[in-house]
């Protein structure tokens, strides 16, 4: 729909966008300024959009009042291991079903699907019985063997089989003429090809497993183990109620760094996640 | 394969007859490449996916409290306990808002910024960023800023109190608590939705507008017979996306409302967690699940059939 506009309905345009945006952007600016003011001047009136009394407290109770680093490293590591794993297991069973003849194929490929409707809320009780029995609750075990070996890795799968499917197949054939085993094959010639689409699967399993709450409380109780987003949760005073800047300076610490990645690598980011698999 | 008789026994075989074929034909061989490739992903999905399924039909027969130690088969008490209990109609309600709210706001909205993003203008992109920004921050993190922003004194009825507005209390009040949910909620993710719908847009052919403009049609007749029937199937993907989205939704409910005030913003899986992890009511946990499951399903199969009637067409 894109045709020449007239200024006139360009200024308007512009301002339809910056009111839209609002609402996107000063939830961010607010948690960062507010998290450097002093817990008195939190709630001042008129509201302060710059810290009038600017100060690096809230950071630092942050650190004392929870084991944060480790918690930091906790959903990095975690989010890193389930990011690669789900990789592996998605670009393996992907590239099967979109390139090998074997017996069962089609079925096999409808049961690995059917997992799209079980989400593991649906089956986070029997989860947490499982994990129970086999000594793993209070570990990051249940946290990273269920997005990589269930119901969260089933759509990767179905992106990375729709993108094998697009590749043209010539390459492959020429290889397998040249004595390239399947692995070989796979491993050398259609992987490099699939980057767009492992980095948009790379992107999306990142942020599902950073984002991850439900299981996390379910599954683990000591604050060593906590991830980020049941860390944050955690900076209450001794009546329960929020404390408020340093709740805001650990969210600022968890989001900003992942943001910054974002703007840096906005385009592979949005144009990724558009174009492949997903697109209708 | 008939040909099996024959083997060949590695380096050292004599040459076999030309007749003979050994035992891994390429044939053989691919079937077997191929259940390897797919082993770790139907292992997973059989151990994590569809033993769980079963389990929790299993444990929905069972009267289960992990306190007491009990596990007794009920058969289906807890089923008929569904209909006893007072809590689900007010469940299942905040459950069907949430859903259509969040579907109805966030694929309107997706919509209105892609056309808006669509457009001749420069700097589309920062716009384009801005927009996309929360999709990857922290969701709880996302979520304790609107909490705050939310509260009485916040940042959102400060800024209403300088342009003369006295806003509501709004994650307390009955009316406002879900709306407040559903909006956090839209912001958060729309951005994903709006870039699916802006690359759908880029995809329809500007032929089509030029021979609209010519016939006189104006833009919003335009918008509705050329632009909605040639991306609906992009519509119909995002709607699935959201639905399904939008029964899983928790941790906005845990960190904004804990379900209240009352019950009113209690979801199905925010009283799947209470009933399960905080009463340790595990079989009728169980049964929820169930109930949850039967909508995720039921919606899916509507969805499904929904695309053979309204999408235009499918590549």
């Amino acid at each position: 729909m894109s045709r020449d506009l007239s200024p006139r309905t360009k200024v308007v345009l512009y301002g339809v966008l910056l009111v839209l945006a609002i609402p996107f952007v000063f939830p961010t600016w607010w948690m960062v300024t507010s998290s450097l003011k002093p817990i008195s001047d939190i709630f001042a009136f008129p509201p302060q959009l710059l810290p009038v009394h600017p100060q690096l407290e809230a950071y630092q109770r942050v650190f004392e009042l929870q084991p944060f680093g480790r918690q930091y490293l906790n959903s990095l590591y975690i989010a890193l291991v389930v990011t690669v794993g789900t990789l592996a297991v998605s670009a393996l069973s992907g590239y099967a079903f979109a390139r090998i003849r074997f017996r069962g194929q089609n079925v096999l490929f409808l049961v690995v699907l059917t997992g799209l409707l079980i989400p593991s809320e649906v089956t986070i009780v029997p989860l947490f019985q499982m994990f129970f029995k086999l000594g793993l609750i209070d570990t990051h075990w249940p946290l990273i063997l269920v997005p990589i070996l269930g119901a969260p890795s089933v759509l990767a799968t179905f992106i990375m089989r729709q993108f094998f499917i697009s590749l043209p197949a010539e390459l492959e054939e020429a290889a397998r003429v040249d004595g390239l085993g399947r692995f070989a094959t796979f491993r050398r010639i259609a992987l490099p090809l699939s980057r767009p689409a492992l980095g948009a699967v790379a992107i999306f399993t990142f942020l599902h497993s950073w984002n991850l709450y439900l299981e996390p409380i379910v599954f683990l109780s000591s604050p060593e183990k906590f991830t980020l987003p049941q860390a944050l949760t955690q900076f209450v005073d001794a009546y329960g109620g929020p404390m408020w800047n340093v709740q805001l300076a650990a969210a600022s610490m968890t989001a900003l760094p992942v943001l910054v990645v974002f703007v840096l690598a906005q385009k592979q980011f949005v144009e990724g996640l558009a174009h492949t698999g997903l697109k209708g | 394969m008939s040909q099996t008789d024959i083997r060949v026994g590695g380096a050292t075989a004599p040459p076999t007859p030309a007749r003979a074929r050994p035992y891994w034909t390429s044939r053989r061989r691919d079937h077997l490449a191929g259940y390897l490739f797919i082993a770790p992903q139907l292992i997973g999905s059989l151990v994590f996916v569809f033993l769980p399924l079963v389990l929790v039909v299993w444990y929905s027969l069972h009267e289960w409290n992990v306190l007491a130690g009990t596990f007794d088969f009920v058969g289906g008490e807890n089923y008929a306990a569904l209909a006893d209990d007072p809590n689900l109609g007010s469940v299942l309600r905040a459950t069907g808002l949430f859903s259509v709210g969040l579907v109805v706001l966030n694929l309107g909205l997706a919509l209105l910024l892609a056309v808006l993003l669509n457009q001749k203008l420069r700097g589309t992109i920062v716009f384009r960023t801005l927009f996309f920004s929360p999709v990857v921050v922290s969701l709880v993190a996302w979520t304790i800023v609107w909490g705050f922003l939310l509260q009485d004194n916040g940042g959102v009825n400060g800024l209403l109190d300088t342009i003369g507005v006295d806003g509501p209390n709004w994650l307390r009040g009955e009316g406002t608590a879900m709306f407040s949910v559903i909006v956090v909620q839209v912001f958060k993710n729309v951005g994903l939705n709006m870039v699916l719908f802006l690359a759908a847009l880029q995809g329809v052919p500007a032929e089509l507008y030029e021979a609209a403009e010519v016939d006189g049609a104006s833009r919003m007749r335009q918008f509705w017979r050329i632009t909605v029937p040639l991306i609906s199937p992009t519509i119909l993907l995002t709607s699935i996306i959201t639905v399904v989205g939008s029964l899983q939704v928790f941790a906005q409910i845990a960190v904004l409302t804990q379900g209240g005030p009352g019950t009113s913003t209690t979801v199905l899986v925010y009283y799947l967690y209470q009933q399960a992890f905080q009463f340790h009511h595990f079989g009728y946990g169980a049964t929820l699940s169930i109930v949850l499951f039967g909508i995720v399903l039921a919606l899916t199969v509507l969805q499904w059939q929904m695309r053979k009637r309204w999408v235009f067409h499918e590549s």
